[in-house]
């Protein structure tokens, strides 16, 4: 095993305890936001879209790099929108009341 | 150059781990959400600096058409529909995520036999993950938009086949992994994980569909963090693990308030068998309440517990539903709303749909905050929902409910019923408490029986 992929795997398993203590404060309430939400953070493959479709050397590499960033970037801005349009609906009464 | 970057995938990741930390109340979650999308921003943006990129022509046509297909998506999509949505955005990161690992690998080129053992491994599972996602994710949005078959598809050796499926995939990525110019084992690799994608996903029905979506979920997280490993970049594995576990999570919540396993979801096709099994034999008489009923027994009501299900959702009744709340709160009744964990087709589906017609979140409580009140509640009005009320699930043995934790609407003084017919639900179980002497049956579509009631309420 490469120091890399060490390094790679710490981050890995670091990360997912993280990701048990963030996530599970989350009430069920939002739980359909937060998988749109974490789901458009998964479209983070779009940096690695970026880096082989602007590798330049055209090609099937680019080609396929290009359908990445589209697929990627579908995620990215899909997703961070349609959480955004649900959150603004979660209305505490005493707004409501008002309105 | 190089530090600069690091750094600011660093400062995206946090900025995730924060936007994901403030989700955890309705007040901050948007600012939450606000936050992810500007780590998200600052990757984009840092990456396209650095130096590994040489040509923008691809990119900026890829970015354009991905950001106008995202928002004509995301703009135009019904509340209703948002499991297909999420399901096909996670299809999207999936394939993505296989798109770049053989990218990659293709940009390798002659390098490949020189690269370690590690980007070799880590490219099979990226492969077999992504493409297992997007096929998966795809067929499960088919189902939920009704493209396809929502009951199971079950066909004989199907859980051998699956399996013969995954060894091959591990035999070629042996074979990939000993000699990587093997360009046609990965190949097939990916072809088999699609097909895979479509023979895991057919077999499990709709009513399980929450769960499927969670998975998918956790797997485009984890196809996102493989594709880290293959590029070595701690930004991708963080937010991809981040996801991994998010879905892994509401998996396991989903699982255990339909009181199944993950691996009797997956490989079971429960509800399939048991349908065919129970044909109902006795036939049994309801008594058929009207509106004018249920009012007069609002008048001397002072608490009700309204429990909605998925066919208020399909009947888009939930904002009359919520008229006939207001109306009972102003005439001083204590109105809450009870949200069973799998009420809707995706974790949490309810709260949005109930959102969407502007039922303040304070008025929701979950099915462990609320199901010891029923017992004190004068009315329970069950809208749509059938399984999480079936009190089957504390004492009939043999049905495939038991065990599962159901909303104790049984418990309260009277219970009102809105149902289009005395049919079971998904399980398949008949429900004793339509016949119980204190349940009024209100038999109609929810929009039509909610508006009734409202009429004469109002009256």
């Amino acid at each position: 095993m490469s120091e890399t992929l060490i390094v790679s795997i710490y981050v890995f398993v670091l990360a997912t305890f993280v990701g048990v203590e963030v996530i599970s404060k989350v009430p069920p309430l939002l739980h359909t936001p937060l998988m749109s939400g974490s789901n458009a953070i998964s479209g983070i493959t779009l940096v690695g879209s970026l880096i082989a479709a602007g590798e330049g050397h055209g090609g099937m590499s680019v080609f396929l790099g290009m359908l990445a960033v589209i697929m990627a970037t579908i995620n990215v801005v899909g997703g961070f929108l349609v959480t955004d349009r649900m959150l603004k609906m979660f209305k505490k009464d005493k707004k409501q009341r008002a309105d | 150059m190089n530090v600069i970057v690091k750094l600011s995938y660093l400062a995206a990741s946090i900025l995730f781990i924060w936007g994901l930390k403030l989700l955890s109340s309705p007040k901050t979650a948007r600012r939450g959400n606000l936050y992810g999308a500007l780590g998200m921003l600052l990757a984009i943006v840092v990456t396209l600096t650095a130096q590994k990129i040489i040509d923008f022509t691809y990119i900026l046509a890829g970015l354009l058409a991905g950001t106008a297909l995202g928002l004509w998506l995301a703009l135009r999509v019904q509340m209703t529909a948002m499991p297909q949505m999420v399901g096909v955005l996670n299809g999207f990161g999936g394939g993505a995520s296989t798109l770049v690992a053989y990218a990659e690998y293709l940009r390798l080129g002659e390098a490949v036999t020189a690269a370690s053992y590690d980007v070799r491994i880590t490219t099979v599972l990226g492969l077999l993950i992504g493409t297992l996602t997007f096929v998966g994710s795809m067929v499960a949005a088919a189902k939920l938009q009704g493209l396809m078959r929502s009951a199971p598809i079950l066909y004989p050796m199907q859980k051998q086949i699956n399996a013969a499926m995954l060894l091959t995939i591990g035999a070629l990525g042996a074979f990939f992994g000993i000699d990587p110019s093997r360009h046609q084992a990965l190949l097939a690799i990916i072809v088999i994980s699609a097909v895979l994608g479509v023979t895991s996903v057919i077999p499990i029905g709709g009513a399980d569909m929450p769960v499927v979506i969670s998975l998918m979920n956790s797997y485009s997280g984890l196809a996102g963090a493989m594709t880290g490993f293959i590029l070595s970049n701690e930004v991708l594995i963080i937010s991809g693990t981040l996801v991994g576990t998010s879905g892994i999570i509401l998996t396991d919540i989903m699982c255990k308030a339909m009181n199944r396993s993950l691996g009797n979801v997956l490989f079971a096709g429960v509800g399939a068998d048991y349908q065919a099994a129970t044909a109902r034999t006795e036939k049994r008489t309801v008594v058929r309440y009207t509106a004018e009923d249920a009012a007069m027994i609002f008048d001397s009501a002072q608490s009700v517990i309204i429990v909605p299900g998925y066919g208020l959702a399909v009947a888009q009744a939930q904002h009359v539903l919520h008229e006939v709340a207001k109306v009972l709160m102003e005439r001083g009744l204590t109105v809450r709303y009870a949200i069973h964990p799998v009420a809707g087709r995706m974790p949490g589906h309810m709260n949005v749909l109930l959102a969407e017609a502007n039922v303040p979140y304070d008025l929701l409580f979950e099915m462990e905050q609320i199901n010891d009140d029923f017992q004190n509640t004068d009315v329970a009005l069950v809208i749509g929902a059938n399984d999480v009320i079936n009190p089957a699930a504390r004492t009939k043995k043999d049905s495939p409910l038991y065990g599962m934790p159901i909303l104790n609407v049984d418990q309260a003084r009277t219970v009102m019923i809105v149902k289009r017919s005395l049919g079971s639900g998904f399980a398949g179980e008949d429900n004793e408490l339509f016949y119980d002497q204190k349940t009024m049956m209100l038999f109609g579509d929810a929009k039509q029986v909610v508006t009734e009631l409202l009429r004469v309420l109002k009256a």
